[in-house]
């Protein structure tokens, strides 16, 4: 029971510790790097909830996936990073008031929210099962309640896949690429020219 | 559970608000805007599954994946009209995007 309390509280502590790193850190890549251990902890965070299956799935997806790609974005922009931290301690004033305002408000409406053991289970819809595990049950009602809310996910990722393909694809003049239309439309008599060569002279 | 859930719920309150000010404080550089809002969806998913296990609702891990679906797929859009962009004006800084052409 402390032990679940000890670990809670490192890895809510590494995570926002991370999450303060990720926002003020000089360097873009410091801060990838601190998303990524942010993201980490929550996974920890998550294992403690029970969900093992989303932990997972943040794990994958996001240290994996979209971490990767800032990392990637970062590092291939040119980009005068000295010049975009300009201005940096001018919002910081402001920035923090209103965070902590937000913060106090969250804090007081949320953070008094204490659960009765008669409010588990009274209102769910989809009750946990005890005897499965926790992708069993997930993948029990992915597929089968909300199949159609899998599918337009799946959706909104091909539409995402298509949408940056052809923002990033770019023509270059003197690229030459395969044209498959001309290929098919091309016909005998505009390429094969058939010559009778008379023996010892050319064409 | 060990851990109530008043806990959880502190820690995804400073995360959301890491992130908001997150935006603030760094408001000309895109890429770290777009990490802000990263770890405000983060702390949104927190809350969701914590309210889920508490509750003994699985369907908020259910909205919680579809939230990161849609989180990935907002990174990858983002980063890509940030590239093209880049591609164009040789600079990210976010007082210069106040133009929809290039």
């Amino acid at each position: 029971m402390t032990i679940q309390l000890l670990v809670f509280y490192m890895f809510a502590a590494v995570a926002i510790a991370a999450a303060v790193m990720v926002i003020s850190a000089r360097n873009p890549v410091h801060s990838v790097l601190f998303l990524i251990l942010a993201f980490f902890n929550s996974a920890g965070l998550f294992v403690l909830l029970g969900a093992e299956f989303l932990a997972m799935v943040l794990v994958v997806v996001y240290v994996g996936a979209v971490a990767v790609l800032f990392l990637f974005v970062v590092m291939m922009l040119d980009i005068n990073f000295v010049r975009l931290r300009e201005g940096f301690l001018q919002y910081l004033p402001i920035g923090a008031l209103i965070g902590l305002i937000l913060l106090v408000e969250l804090i007081l409406v949320l953070g008094s929210w204490a659960l009765t053991p008669a409010d588990v289970g009274a209102v769910a819809e989809q009750p946990v099962p005890s005897e499965r595990t926790n992708a069993e049950a997930l993948g029990d009602l992915f597929y089968t309640d909300y199949f159609y809310l899998f599918q337009a996910a799946g959706l909104i990722l091909l539409i995402a896949i298509i949408g940056a393909i052809t923002l990033t694809l770019r023509d270059r003049p003197r690229v030459r690429r395969q044209r498959i239309a001309e290929q098919v439309y091309r016909r005998e008599e505009e390429t094969v020219d058939l010559r009778k060569v008379q023996p010892g002279s050319g064409i | 559970m060990a851990v109530p859930l008043s806990h959880y719920l502190t820690v995804a309150a400073i995360l959301f608000t890491l992130g908001i000010f997150g935006i603030f404080l760094n408001r000309k550089n895109v890429i770290i805007i777009l990490m802000s809002i990263e770890l405000i969806l983060l702390a949104v998913n927190l809350n969701l599954v914590a309210f889920s296990a508490f509750l003994g609702d699985l369907v908020g891990q259910i909205f919680a994946m579809f939230v990161l679906t849609v989180a990935a797929a907002e990174a990858a859009i983002g980063l890509a009209i940030l590239v093209v962009y880049f591609r164009n004006r040789g600079s990210i800084e976010v007082e210069d995007i106040s133009l929809m052409r290039g």
